[in-house]
């Protein structure tokens, strides 16, 4: 009888490994479009549309200053740019932070009672008369040449709208460190998706749009509490070109503990698993191409598998643990200093170790990869320990909550 | 449109990737199960030089016996077997086929063990253990790390690990000659049944002959001890 549980974590590395080998594959085939790309948006442009910046804004008194300085400070001609911040019922000083910009007669304040990022957006869209309109949520800050760094894209007109890469800002912590790391690999897989026009999310930190695409589709939705996914899962079933700019950098405050990143984390997975309910048609429907085909059913898959493979190393690590519980409980606790035994025999030699070490150095060197695009070179620094160490055991917490809020219909919250 | 041939090669490397990995690991397993059959042939080798040393005895006396006596390489033998016992890799029919002849040289050496101390008239040093993996044994996995601690502890003592419901018409015979009963774990100590869980210091407490041993920890193990 074959060995259900050994077939289960076999399939799963599989479906790592091909996933890992489709990613350095595409990788191969863009580089040379990656490094066109760079050039041409070094060598600048002339094509400056009108662009409206939405800044949703719920209690962030702390940072609502700074993301709307970053916005000000963008290197864009300034008759082009507007801005509208709108307080969604903060209960904080949001509002009167925000009135410090009153005098900005390229700013717009709108305030309303509280109904979520999306109400917020929402409202501000009906005044946006630009060719382009785009959000910043108000923890974010953007770098000055980020908007130089995605409108270019728009002069193709299938573009439809563009996502912007994510950094950590000012990482102090060790979870900081990690989310650090996994967002640099973020910008590796975004970069590699657009390529296979497979973008699923348009995130909330500075995704630029063209305003038709609203005007077409109609505005954001609650969806679960993930609206950008949303918006974008609708853009992508209406065969609407999304792509991403590695090199418009955006950085955002992330949580700052494991509850926080838990919620922040279980959010987006509820969001993908409901969006997907919502968005079935798109899985394994050969008109919408390598998303529907591909990465929608891989990223499904893929939250079981995580879940199996790392239940099972942990259960290696409770299986040890119960050994050396039966040990003490049988010969108490001993000081045994032996040479350990260089004896190739006692090396696990089965198929599993070889599959494990071969996916471990694919994922370094894709790591490698991520963080060389997002950083423009390769610098060693101790989140990548943390991140190896640490993330793997961390990811089924919000996977394990997303799926048990999913099955049970439990409401989730942003905060 | 999609590229189906990206996810023809994807797929091609990572089923290369994986046939790789099984046919490395296939042959490793080939080469483990052979190093283990070649200590089993050394170990039958040794104890047919001992047995021909024994003969010998009768025109000799006891003192000839040097420390080299007994076979040195059962212990880690068990030590192997055990181990590929936990692996996924080997097949069960090799692991069997070499456990029968585990079991037979064990029993071999237990009698030429047996021999020696009724001849030259030492207390016997050697202890029968039988466990159980087949059926439920919650103590075996604890009385396997009782007596790994004796045997690290008193080098000279030899322990015959025994799995109680294994179909080897050897072990049915000395479950019958000692008449042990399947409380397991079941130990043979001078020739006295103990049955069920006991610690290092009731043994030592129990088993007089222990007192006899060296308590140094330079030589050898003499026979492996299952955990579970």
């Amino acid at each position: 009888m074959p060995d259900f549980h050994a077939l289960i974590l076999y399939c799963s590395l599989f479906i790592s490994l091909f996933f890992e080998i489709f990613l350095l594959i595409t990788y191969i085939e863009v580089r040379g479009e990656i490094k066109a790309e760079d050039e041409r948006l070094a060598r600048g442009s002339n094509y400056f549309p009108t662009v409206t910046i939405v800044v949703p804004c719920f209690n962030e008194e702390k940072t609502v200053i700074a993301t709307v300085a970053s916005l000000l400070a963008l290197d864009y001609p300034e008759e082009k740019l507007s801005l509208i911040l709108v307080n969604d019922g903060s209960t904080d000083g949001t509002l009167e932070a925000l009135h410090k910009f009153d005098n900005n007669s390229r700013i717009q304040i709108l305030d309303k009672e509280n109904g979520g990022k999306h109400t917020a957006v929402n409202l501000a869209l009906k005044s946006v008369t630009s060719d382009l309109v785009g959000c910043l949520d108000a923890d974010s800050f953007v770098m000055p040449e980020a908007l130089k760094k995605i409108v270019p894209f728009f002069e193709d007109t299938v573009i439809m709208a563009v996502t912007p890469s994510i950094k950590v800002h000012e990482p102090n912590n060790i979870l900081q460190y990690i989310q650090k790391i996994e967002y640099s690999w973020s910008i590796f897989l975004r970069r590699m998706l657009s390529s296979m026009g497979a973008l699923y999310v348009t995130p909330g930190p500075f995704s630029i749009f063209r305003t038709k695409v609203f005007h077409e589709l109609g505005d954001y939705r609650h969806a679960h509490m993930t609206e950008d996914m949303e918006m974008a899962m609708r853009m992508q079933k209406n065969n609407y070109k999304i792509v991403n700019s590695h090199g418009a950098h955006v950085y955002t405050i992330t949580p700052k503990t494991l509850r926080g990143l838990v919620k922040q984390r279980a959010r987006w997975t509820y969001g993908f698993l409901n969006n997907g309910l919502d968005y079935k048609e798109l899985f394994f429907n050969k008109n919408y191409g390598h998303i529907g085909m591909f990465i929608l059913p891989i990223a499904t898959v893929s939250i079981f598998s995580s879940l199996f493979m790392v239940g099972h190393v942990l259960w290696g690590f409770v299986d040890r643990a119960i050994q050396m519980v039966n040990r003490f409980q049988a010969i108490g606790f001993t000081w045994k200093f032996s040479t350990p035994s260089f004896d190739w025999y006692f090396i696990n030699t089965g198929v599993l170790p070889f599959i494990v070490v071969t996916a471990v150095g694919l994922t370094l060197f894709i790591l490698y990869l991520s963080l060389k695009l997002a950083d423009g070179k390769f610098k060693f620094h101790r989140g990548i320990l943390y991140y190896l160490f640490l993330y793997t055991f961390m990811v089924p917490l919000w996977l394990l909550k997303a799926l048990f809020d999913t099955v049970f219909k439990r409401k989730v919250s942003w905060r | 449109m999609i590229d189906s041939r990206k996810y023809l090669v994807a797929f091609g490397i990572t089923a290369l990737i994986f046939g790789t990995a099984i046919y490395a690991s296939s042959k490793l397993t080939d080469k483990k199960i052979e190093d283990v059959r070649a200590i089993e042939n050394r170990v039958a080798t040794d104890i047919l030089s001992s047995e021909t040393q024994f003969a010998l005895l009768a025109e000799t006396s006891c003192k000839d016996i040097g420390p080299g006596f007994l076979s040195k390489e059962l212990g880690p033998l068990g030590e192997k077997l055990s181990y590929a016992e936990d692996q996924t890799g080997f097949s069960a029919m090799d692991i069997d086929s070499l456990k029968r002849s585990y079991f037979l040289l064990e029993i071999k050496d237990y009698l030429l063990m047996k021999r020696l101390t009724e001849k030259c008239n030492i207390k016997p040093t050697f202890i029968l253990y039988f466990y159980s993996t087949n059926k439920k044994c919650e103590d075996c996995e604890k009385m396997g790390y009782v007596l790994t601690a004796l045997r690290d502890k008193y080098p000279d003592l030899r322990v015959y690990s025994f799995d109680y419901y294994y179909d080897l018409g050897a072990i049915g015979t000395l479950i019958s000659i000692y008449k042990a009963k399947p409380q397991l774990p079941a130990l043979i100590i001078n020739g006295e049944p103990y049955y069920g869980f006991k610690t290092v210091e009731e043994l030592e407490a129990k088993v007089p002959v222990f007192k006899l041993l060296k308590t140094t920890a330079s030589s050898p193990a003499a026979t492996s001890i299952p955990k579970r």
